[in-house]
């Protein structure tokens, strides 16, 4: 019989054993449920934490399966679908706010837009959809980032280079940053990924409640804040966006 | 103002599977919306019908549910205005109210040999110079004739004026508008192109044809345009306007603000319509389009339109899932298309019924042409994106021969305009942008904008227009050369499925 490498055994029974039902688990627990040091134990989850496997709920210290493990099936949300589930909402985020809209996912170390609704003036505008926006500084990256572990890490592992004199780059303020996104919700880049331009982003979660995507409004900084203020209205109105499409893929009342 | 944030129209779609009602404000945006769907009855094989009672309880029941969900009440509402499945045939009784049959949906195919007989010795071009449609089952004469024919006792109380025929909108109409009391019996000039018994120039009822026919001029809606006040709603919605009606496909032209010769709008769906504004001019055509009524303000020149249809087009995508098993749903076709660069050389040409537009070939069967070992089920999934991209082309060469008139643009709406890859293919093949509105239900917003003129809410079609609001634009991008070629590859694969029955029926 061909050699098997131990910590892959063991890290396969701690992912069986978080699957096991809708549950969270302690260090203790799963260690002494497999007979295992604490130490290996915590060893093996801060592993399968840092690949996103596994993720440890902030208040409890208890861990739980991670969204990149979700990623791995077939069951994974396809683009395209979120993209014709988002249609109707986008269409009405563009009209209420008279700015340009955009949808969009983790792709390898950045956010790929998926659907693009253009500004309704009639200023000529290009189709963006297929486009890489970085994550470490614009709206869309940043709650990809606050809410997707995978998205974290890609983006604390990237050199966050200052793509303006506004760019947050050092890793302390950046986690302050994720910390922020979560607490309130919603995500800006005021002039911090393009000079004049300010985004405000808020996530899409499916039924599992995983986040599978965020949904932006873009326009110049002078109609997205107000006497140097983010403008709640917008705020407000990518809010419901990112909710209405959330409901339409399935995800309960949060 | 605060006078103006409370005025509102509404708009009924009374479509194929469902009703529905759609609350819209000043600037075309939606506010809410009511949605019920109905039975399909399928009494044979071939036939379709509707319970005309049922659809109307619905559109009571959706014009509730939208002004509820909107918080108005009828007062706010400043007219209604009203779109339909076109075709569907209804006869009722004057007297109670009551309909004498179900209604014959426009898929039913019962009429098939009826319309053969009235083509004699001719053929189904009989009256396409005066109706400027071909003799085909989907129209609504031929079902008015059915019905006379086989409900008992009918053709006498219809000759004795006790029976109305109507399509969906002047069923909807008589009905919201008093029905037995004092409701009235209307049509309008894009409703009445679909019957095979009006006369695209005088529009109006033309006798002779209604003779041939064996249709009794008694059981006739008076036409009127699709835009003016036919008469007060009672009821829930008592003394609102009843002030438009338009068929689903023209609604969707009139939605989309195409409005100026030359503009053309396409809804992807199931299957697909294309239609061309051809201005003051009813063009005839050879090359196998229906001519029919784009629409009418009131009393201005009507306006025509050249039509097209593509019989399969999501339909294919929706055979990829459920009989392939390719893809898990629609949307899904896209990825799977996107994982190659290209068909492969395989072209997918889907005449499950035959071909129609603008070659019209029963004999003809889906072929997919081209394959070779290298061939994977993406290459199947971007021939199947193509084939509507080029049914597409193929419908819009046609409208250019019969109308000397050159697309400057497609406008596009309907469920598969979120495919991306399909709306670049399309732009690529047509050589032309492809452009994408705001506000998807261009079918509502139609009859909406149609009834808001009609009682001044709108003041012209100019401020309609401004409402219009882009919300994506597909660019071409496919070299000429590329073009050329694959377009040759396409009218080869379209060769290939001719003939493949050896004689009819």
């Amino acid at each position: 019989m061909a050699r098997t490498i131990q910590s892959l055994e063991r890290a396969a029974a701690v992912l069986r054993l978080l699957a096991g039902g809708e549950r969270r688990l302690g260090l203790s627990d799963i260690a002494s449920t497999l007979g295992l040091a604490k130490g290996t134990a915590h060893g093996l989850l801060r592993t399968l934490q840092q690949e996103g496997f596994v993720e440890q709920d902030p208040a409890s210290g208890r861990y739980q399966l991670g969204a990149e493990l979700l990623r791995l099936g077939n069951s994974y949300l396809d683009v395209h679908e979120l993209r014709a589930r988002a249609l109707v909402w986008t269409d009405d985020l563009a009209r209420s706010s008279g700015e340009s809209v955009y949808l969009g996912v983790l792709h390898q170390r950045g956010v790929l837009i998926v659907h693009h609704v253009f500004r309704p003036d009639d200023s000529r505008q290009v189709l963006e959809v297929g486009a890489m926006q970085p994550l470490h500084s614009t709206a869309l990256g940043k709650v990809l980032a606050a809410y997707d572990p995978v998205a974290r890490s890609e983006a604390m592992d990237s050199g966050r280079e200052a793509l303006t004199a506004h760019t947050i780059t050092d890793p302390e303020s950046f986690e302050e940053v994720l910390e922020l996104t979560r607490s309130r919700g919603w995500a800006a880049d005021v002039e911090e990924t393009w000079e004049g331009v300010a985004s405000i982003a808020a996530p899409v979660h499916d039924r599992r409640r995983m986040p599978v995507g965020a949904v932006a409004v873009t326009g110049a900084v002078e109609r997205v804040c107000a006497d140097g203020e983010i403008q709640p209205r917008l705020v407000a109105a990518v809010r419901d966006c990112a909710r209405a499409v959330s409901r339409d893929l399935g995800a309960g009342r949060f | 103002m605060s006078d103006t944030r409370r005025e509102f129209i509404a708009a009924i779609d009374q479509g194929t599977t469902s009703s529905r009602c759609i609350v819209f404000d000043r600037d075309g945006r939606i506010v809410s919306v009511g949605q019920k769907e109905h039975e399909q009855i399928f009494p044979e094989p071939g036939r379709v019908e509707h319970d005309a009672n049922e659809i109307w309880a619905n559109v009571q029941e959706v014009i509730a549910e939208a002004l509820d969900r909107a918080g108005i009440t009828r007062e706010d509402v400043q007219a209604l205005g009203i779109t339909n499945q076109r075709e569907t045939t209804l006869l009722w009784d004057r007297a109670t109210g009551e309909p004498v049959h179900n209604a014959i949906v426009w898929q039913d195919t019962r009429t098939d040999a009826l319309c053969r007989e009235l083509g004699r010795n001719v053929g189904q071009d009989r009256f396409r110079r005066e109706t400027g449609l071909p003799l085909a089952s989907y129209f609504a004469g031929p079902k008015i004739r059915w019905l006379l024919d086989n409900v008992e006792g009918l053709r006498e109380r219809a000759e004795a004026g006790e029976i109305l025929f109507g399509t969906m909108d002047s069923w909807v109409i008589w009905n919201l508008t008093g029905g037995t009391e004092g409701g009235v019996h209307v049509t309008d000039v894009t409703n009445a192109s679909r019957t095979l018994l009006m006369n695209l120039r005088t529009l109006d009822w033309d006798p002779r044809i209604c003779e041939s026919m064996g249709v009794p001029m008694a059981v006739l809606p008076e036409i009127r345009s699709s835009a003016e006040v036919y008469g007060e709603a009672r009821g829930a919605l008592e003394g609102v306007p009843v002030a438009s009606a338009l068929g689903d496909q023209q609604a969707a032209l009139f939605g989309q603000t195409c409005f100026s010769p030359g503009e053309a709008k396409s809804t992807y769906g199931t299957g697909t319509f294309l239609l061309l504004n051809t201005g003051s001019e009813a063009v005839n055509s050879y090359n196998g389009l229906l001519t029919t009524v784009g629409y009418r303000i009131g009393d201005q020149d009507p306006v025509y339109a050249l039509e097209g249809s593509i019989a399969v087009t999501g339909s294919l995508v929706q055979w990829m899932r459920d009989q392939m098993g390719l893809i898990n749903s629609a949307a899904e076709i896209e990825t799977l298309a996107s994982s190659v660069e290209d068909n492969g050389g395989a072209y997918f040409v889907p005449a499950f019924s035959g071909l129609f537009a603008p070659y019209w070939r029963s004999d003809a069967r889906g072929v997919i042409a081209g394959l070779t070992r290298y061939v994977t089920k993406a290459h199947i999934a971007r021939a199947v994106l193509e084939a509507t991209a080029w049914q597409t082309r193929e419908i819009v060469d046609a409208m250019e021969k019969d109308s000397r008139v050159e697309l400057t643009a497609l406008r596009v709406d309907g469920g598969m305009t979120s495919n991306n890859l399909l709306m670049q293919c399309i732009s690529d093949v047509l050589d032309a942008p492809v452009v994408r509105p705001m506000v998807a239900e261009t079918t509502c917003l139609g009859a909406a904008y149609a009834a808001g003129l009609a009682v001044g809410f709108w003041p012209d079609t100019d401020a309609l227009r401004a409402n219009w609001r882009r919300a994506a634009e597909w660019t071409p991008r496919m070299e000429a050369d590329v073009r050329e070629r694959e377009y040759k590859n396409w009218l080869k694969a379209v060769e290939r499925t001719m003939g493949w029955l050896e004689e009819e029926n």
